[in-house]
């Protein structure tokens, strides 16, 4: 097939139908509304389920009620759209169902703005809704990435019938690019052994339900749940190197940072630094075992996030206080441009790092100085 | 166990009942609610190819007593969930079963949309006036001056709001195909109630939108009632604030001979 220019949002779109998706729920909100409002001539057309729910609320109920009908389901939102499908994942979760949901973010909290920020990536990795869970988190950098990480997305989900999120932001949503589209894939039934879709002659009943009475019997759920999230731990590490073979110093970004990262480790190897980066595409499961290893060589990493701070953590648990680790962030939604980058690459080649420093406060410390 | 002759037989348990100990207290209508639209179910040949959606409250085991597919939905999101299989699942027939703090107030939404799209779907509404399964707190339904744990002087419609009429309301909705009030308190209305719970499901088969009947029930332990004590206050002061009648038969449904 040949490559078409698309735009981020209506690529996610048609990703998705030609991954076989059968029902969208979703609500108007910026900066995702081109992924409803072109589902909504799609779905139709092809005779597929497609409902504008009077809220959030309303769509990720739909949406778990189509997951225990067992169909390729989603819905798509942002930021406080998301906090608002919070209750419905936990459920879904905790009923043990795949579904897909797509967060583009904005800047918070609250209502924050419609700027291009990952202020969500705690929430995402974390589960978000209560109880014991953790969904599987993809972050494309790319439109092309995000039509091929839409397609993975439901056969992740369903493969162990947990939530895949895929987590990206307005620059990604709203951009055209050139990129080529999976082949329409026909709507396959599977005949999963959970799905409530009616005894239909051939079976027992089934029930699909997320409450357990007995301790004893959560607690099983738990560790049910668990042991799915362990498979996915080790099978499904997805991430990108860049110029990692030889380099000193190691930036770690995802999404749209990590892809304004690349331009900064560009320039940075023109002026002799070697620096190369890790862009992680599953932010959960996250990468730790590489940079684990990476830790064992790197003088220092650089976290680059469109956030105060949150996938930081997680480097942080990687590292575990081996190698100094700065920070470098833009919170609220402003983007960093290859330059700001660069010059933190430079600031840290240039050294004295410490390891016993909070890169959080650091960085903190950097920002209050330039505004003031 | 005594086993009763088949020819002596006028009263049984209904085929797509499981057998499962009632959790309802004595004197609850729950448990004749769920035998009517069982039976309703079985007489229209329905129960293979039912889906039912259980709430949060009193019901929200309600999935342990049918022999169909059930899900267990969030609190007042039961018309949401079942939105979402009705619209995958077209020939399937799917219904709610929730309570009036699940439907009238976490759940307003939910259904109030349900009922405007016109979902295909049977929403079995019970209304006993509170919140049984927390242990009778003040719902949407609470009749003024009426002691819950929660209005505990008796409600005070100048703070604590007025009771709201739902079947009234949604029935307002173009969406609706058959919407009505019926009560549980004394056999004849009972009897009413089932030829309800029928229409409500012949509207769905055929097709012709959104169906729900409002069962007033009775909650004689959160009421600090005797069970015919609770029946009595369920005619002399529930049916006079909540009106039984038919606030919605759409002229296709008003064809249909039961």
């Amino acid at each position: 097939m040949t490559r078409e220019l698309w735009k981020g949002n209506e690529a996610i779109a048609e990703a998705a139908i030609r991954a076989g998706l059968e029902a969208y729920f979703g609500y108007p909100i910026t900066p995702q509304t081109e992924i409803l409002e072109y589902l909504s001539r799609r779905m139709p057309e092809l005779g597929r389920a497609f409902v504008q729910a009077e809220a959030e609320l309303g769509a990720i109920n739909m949406v778990y009620g189509a997951a225990c009908a067992g169909v390729r389901v989603m819905s798509t939102s942002s930021s406080p759209g998301v906090s608002l499908m919070m209750e419905g994942l936990s459920y879904i979760a905790g009923t043990e169902l795949p579904a897909v949901l797509v967060n583009v973010m904005r800047g918070g909290p609250g209502l924050g703005n419609i700027a291009p920020a990952q202020s969500d990536y705690n929430q995402a990795v974390h589960g978000g809704g209560h109880g014991d869970y953790k969904p599987i988190v993809l972050a494309p950098a790319s439109v092309q990435e995000a039509i091929d990480l839409m397609v993975l997305s439901f056969d992740l989900a369903e493969k162990y019938r947990s939530i895949c999120m895929v987590i990206l932001d307005g620059s990604i949503g709203q951009m055209m690019e050139p990129a080529q589209m999976p082949e329409m894939k026909p709507i396959r039934r599977a005949d999963w052994e959970w799905a409530t879709d009616g005894r239909m002659g051939k079976r027992e009943r089934r029930i699909l339900t997320s409450i357990y009475l007995d301790p004893i019997e959560e607690e099983t759920t738990n560790l049910r749940i668990l042991s799915r999230w362990k498979a996915v731990q080790a099978n499904e590490v997805r991430y990108k190197e860049y110029f990692l073979d030889d380099a000193e110093f190691v930036i770690v970004g995802f999404g749209t940072a990590g892809r304004v990262a690349l331009s900064a480790v560009r320039a940075a190897r023109q002026q002799g630094i070697r620096v190369g980066l890790l862009r992680p595409i599953t932010v959960s499961p996250f990468p730790f075992e590489v940079i684990d290893k990476l830790a064992e060589h790197a003088s220092a990493f650089l976290v680059t996030e469109m956030n105060a701070g949150q996938m930081l953590d997680d480097v942080r648990l990687a590292v575990r206080g081996r190698t100094p680790i700065e920070f470098y962030g833009r919170p609220g939604g402003v983007v960093p441009f290859p330059d700001e980058i660069l010059s933190e690459v430079q600031r840290i080649a240039a050294g004295p790092l410490s390891i016993v420093s909070d890169p959080r406060d650091a960085w903190y410390e950097r920002m209050m100085a330039t505004a003031r | 166990m005594v086993t009763t002759a088949p020819t002596n037989l006028v009263y049984k348990r209904p085929e797509s009942f499981t057998v499962t100990p009632t959790h309802y207290c004595p004197g609850c209508t729950h448990g004749v609610a769920h035998r009517l639209v069982a039976e309703v179910l079985e007489e229209m040949d329905l129960v293979d190819r039912t889906i039912g959606v259980a709430s949060v409250g009193c019901s929200v085991f309600t999935y342990n007593y049918f022999d169909t597919d059930f899900v267990e939905a969030p609190h007042g999101r039961a018309p949401a969930m079942a939105t979402g299989i009705k619209r995958v699942l077209p020939d399937r027939i799917v219904f709610t079963y929730q309570g009036d703090g699940d439907l009238a107030s976490i759940g307003m939404g939910e259904i109030v949309h349900a009922a405007a799209r016109g979902e295909n779907i049977t929403v079995i509404f019970i209304n006993n006036a509170n919140y049984g399964m927390t242990g009778g707190q003040m719902a949407p339904t609470t009749l003024p001056g009426m002691k819950t744990t929660s209005s505990p002087l008796g409600r005070d419609v100048e703070t604590q709001g007025h009771p709201i009429r739902m079947s009234e309301m949604l029935a307002t909705l173009d969406g609706t195909g058959y919407v009505v009030r019926r009560s549980m308190h004394d056999p004849k209305n009972i009897r009413l109630a089932k030829k309800a719970i029928r229409l409500a499901f012949e509207t769905q088969v055929r097709g012709l939108g959104f169906s729900l009947v409002e069962l007033l029930s009775t909650c004689p332990t959160n009421w600090g009632m005797t069970p015919v004590q609770a029946l009595k206050f369920v005619e002399e002061h529930m049916v006079p604030a909540f009106p039984l009648g038919d606030y919605k038969v759409a002229t296709g449904v008003a064809q249909v001979k039961v």
